[in-house]
């Protein structure tokens, strides 16, 4: 029993260390992916950064008012909060779409499947990389100080790229083979959106309900890991444990599913 | 550079095809059908497995022109799969030693919004090329395309000649040790369908092996020394290309 197993997972890393060796390949296409956005428009990716400002100006002004919180503190929360979810909910969408919409590459050429999930990866970070610049204006704003806590950020970062990467790895499998699990996870991240402190605080949950609300669900302690540090806070050890177990079952699971189907995969395109 | 020699070899090598309509492809109907359970279950999963491929075994070694011929639906696009790496088969093994590039849509990749230049480099890449490798064929490539100052242009702006020119130039610059195409590629106007000539020669040449599927008798001829008839998804005959020739050409 145990042998299929590790020949599944050791197929899926070949695949996934080969994509990764020639990264030149997705960092061309993802480049080229953001281009595309300006080459019409010269405000290009920069459309969805401004889509992003509304939401945290209407966002904002509606829940501050409802919730009596100060600005100062709600709106840098309410920015990073939508920043990286906006992030997640892109990566999520367009993961299950990755090998679906590379159909014709993947049957022409061959190169290693995962290199389309990392094109992805790739060009949202870019497109990330612009929504930050909203962030040093709204905190010279508000006057709010970088701690050298922020530079937990960093790696809390990388660990939210990494679970991003096996979970978007996972669905493009699953969503080729059946396509209407794309609108299934789309709504699945529109829900999760309620229910993940993000346009409200987790401080005004009541006690008990706060317990199953947060520490159940795997966003909150992938958000608080880089949103906390940003505002000055320390994660909790329990999102920095819930954060790195998830990376690392996700990805052994995610890597015996892929190795499992990727003979499979061209089939279903 | 891969510099041992270019081997294909398949073994009882057979490719089924499932073919899902919107039914299988649904996960809903999947679970609904399992709660239903078996016998409406069969009516309505409308999963159809068609045999693309049956038992094919054969050996490609290096020098060979390999050119495949058969009807529509014999398998020839599947085979030319097979052959290039993409489908593994179903049943039976596949080996695949040497790099590979198909020219079967040499478009691919190509960003109507993109320049002819940054084109040049998105297909490029598509084909295998490292970054180092491309700034140093770069000029070249534009220079056999002929395009002069156009190549700064967006590709949609260029007329069907030359953004043919264009993915033949950049196709055509890699030399890999498989070359894989369906039906020779020809293009442009007179002149450019000379120097087009030439260096489809020159990369086919330059290739260990190379696989031609074709339904002109007199391409197969010049270029192959060995056909390989399929039908039905079956090998009908294997052999020496005049013979083969003569059999399914019928003179």
């Amino acid at each position: 029993m145990t042998t299929p197993l590790l020949t599944h997972i050791a197929v899926a890393w070949g695949d996934v260390r080969a994509a990764l060796q020639h990264h030149h390949i997705i960092t061309t296409l993802g480049w080229q992916d953001v281009a595309t956005r300006y080459r019409r428009s010269r405000v290009g990716a920069f459309w969805l950064t401004i889509n992003i400002l509304v939401m945290i100006a209407t966002l904002g002004f509606v829940f501050g008012t409802l919730f009596r919180q100060p600005m100062a503190e709600m709106l840098p929360y309410l920015a990073i909060g939508l920043i990286i979810w906006g992030f997640l909910t892109t990566l999520v969408n367009e993961g299950c779409t990755s090998f679906i919409t590379a159909q014709e590459t993947i049957l022409q050429v061959r190169m290693p499947l995962f290199t389309h999930v990392m094109r992805v990866l790739w060009r949202n970070t870019i497109i990330l990389g612009h929504n930050l610049l909203i962030l040093p204006p709204l905190f010279l704003l508000f006057m709010k100080p970088l701690t050298p806590l922020a530079l937990w950020a960093l790696p809390g970062f990388m660990l939210l790229i990494l679970n991003a990467a096996w979970i978007m790895l996972a669905l493009a499998v699953a969503c080729a083979r059946f396509r209407d699990l794309t609108q299934i996870a789309q709504n699945g991240v529109q829900v999760m959106f309620y229910v993940t402190p993000i346009i409200w605080s987790a401080a005004l949950l009541p006690a008990h309900a706060g317990t199953a609300l947060l520490d159940f669900n795997p966003f909150y302690h992938l958000i608080n890991i880089v949103r906390a540090p940003l505002l000055g806070e320390a994660p909790s050890t329990l999102n920095w444990t819930v954060a790195a177990l998830m990376a690392l079952i996700g990805w052994v699971v995610a890597l015996a599913f892929f190795g499992r189907y990727h003979k499979r995969i061209p089939y279903w395109l | 550079m891969n510099t041992h020699a270019a081997f294909i070899e398949l073994k009882d090598a057979s490719v089924d095809f499932p073919v899902y309509n919107a039914t299988s492809l649904s996960l809903k109907n999947r679970v609904l059908s399992a709660v239903t359970g078996g016998k409406i279950d069969r009516q309505h999963d409308g999963t159809v497995v068609i045999k693309g491929l049956q038992s094919i075994t054969l050996k490609i070694g290096p020098g060979e022109r390999v050119g495949l011929v058969g009807h529509n639906g014999a398998g020839k696009t599947t085979l030319l799969r097979v052959l290039s790496g993409i489908y593994h088969p179903t049943h039976g093994q596949a080996n695949i030693v040497g790099e590979c590039v198909s020219l079967i849509n040499i478009s691919l990749g190509i960003d109507p919004e993109a320049t002819g230049r940054e084109n040049i480099r998105l297909r490029a890449v598509m084909m295998g090329m490292r970054p180092a490798q491309i700034n140093l064929r770069i000029e070249e490539i534009i220079d056999f395309t002929g395009l002069g100052d156009f190549i700064d242009m967006p590709f949609r702006t260029y007329s069907t000649g030359m953004q043919m020119r264009l993915a033949f130039a950049v196709s055509t610059a890699v030399h890999p040790q498989i070359l894989v195409m369906d039906e020779w590629l020809s293009t442009g106007d007179e002149e450019f369908k000379q120097r087009a000539e030439r260096r489809m020669k020159e990369v086919v040449s330059a290739a260990q092996i190379l696989i031609l599927a074709s339904h002109s008798r007199e391409l197969l001829l010049t270029n192959c020394n060995r056909l390989i008839w399929l039908e039905h998804g079956q090998v009908r005959m294997d052999g020496k290309a005049e013979d083969i020739a003569k059999s399914y050409f019928g003179h």
